[in-house]
């Protein structure tokens, strides 16, 4: 009994651990993050175009298999409206505005980031 | 003899168990990408601590290959491979040095496999934007390991060592 105590309290360590690391580094990414200005659209790793973030539209992005992503600007937000894939993740997924922020699309190897050019 | 060919048997019916339960899951909503339960980790948690590495191994590698084959594609076959294999190794090698309780190698578990999967995520799309994700995903696999531990060790303590089938 007391050897299934000691596995209980060595649990709630790791579990406390593991928390309080991958906290702080969540706390660490929301802090230091800033509005960014640029979208950037990269597929399968190449870069398929960069848009202004401040500038509302709407960009159909085509993969090579015949998959597509429709991705909307919008008062300098990103977010993918439509998708050919099947799990819609990334049409589900919520809006970004924040440098490093990112919208991915797993089947069409697809890659929404947002980019910050102008540091003040 | 009779004794193999019942483990045989048992160990087909918890493939069977895990992939049903990946099923069920995809039923569930998801708060963010990536974020799950990880239902089958049950059904390999069980299985590791009944039967050992080699048997969990073994159920969990066919419950991803047949669950890729049936609902997913060669993408999620990666994905999950990885995530069940370094999954595995962590909890066997946790679980050998027997310092923590299920619940605490199933965490460890389900740490290890979001880190696998974004980790592929991160070669395959050759971007480290999904490392971002990594801390979420770490938190999520914390409670869905808890969750699982839980699940598994009343699985453990209800079915019995001497389990009659005749």
């Amino acid at each position: 009994m007391a050897a299934e105590n000691k596995k209980r309290r060595r649990d709630m360590l790791l579990i406390g651990g593991v928390l309080l690391i991958s906290g702080i580094a969540l706390l660490l990414t929301l802090l230091f993050r800033a509005p960014g200005d640029q979208v950037v659209v990269e597929v399968d790793g190449a870069v398929f175009g960069t848009y202004d973030l401040h500038k509302d539209a709407e960009i159909q992005i085509e993969t090579e298999n015949g998959g597509y992503n429709v991705l909307v600007i919008t008062d300098g937000f990103a977010a993918v409206t439509q998708a050919s894939c099947p799990d819609k993740l990334c049409v589900h997924q919520h809006r970004i505005s924040h440098s490093d922020e990112s919208i991915i699309c797993l089947p069409n190897k697809v890659v929404i980031s947002i980019v910050t050019h102008n540091e003040t | 003899m009779k004794q193999k060919t019942q483990t045989l048997a048992l160990l087909g019916m918890c493939t069977a168990a895990a992939m049903i339960l990946s099923y069920v899951e995809s039923f569930i909503p998801s708060l963010s990408p990536g974020l799950k339960i990880g239902l089958p980790n049950v059904v390999i948690v069980f299985v590791l601590y009944r039967f050992g590495w080699l048997a969990a191994g073994a159920v969990s590698l066919i419950r991803v290959l047949l669950t890729a084959l049936s609902f997913g594609s060669m993408l999620s076959l990666a994905y999950g491979a990885a995530g069940a294999i370094l999954s595995l190794v962590i909890m066997a090698l946790l679980r050998k040095t027997q310092l923590f309780s299920a619940v605490g190698v199933s965490v460890a578990g389900g740490v290890a496999h979001n880190t696998a999967q974004i980790i592929v995520a991160a070669a395959v799309m050759d971007t480290h934007q999904v490392l971002y994700y990594l801390p979420l995903l770490i938190i999520g696999g914390t409670a869905a390991g808890i969750l699982v531990g839980i699940a598994g060790g009343i699985l453990l303590a209800r079915l019995p060592q001497k389990h009659a089938v005749k």
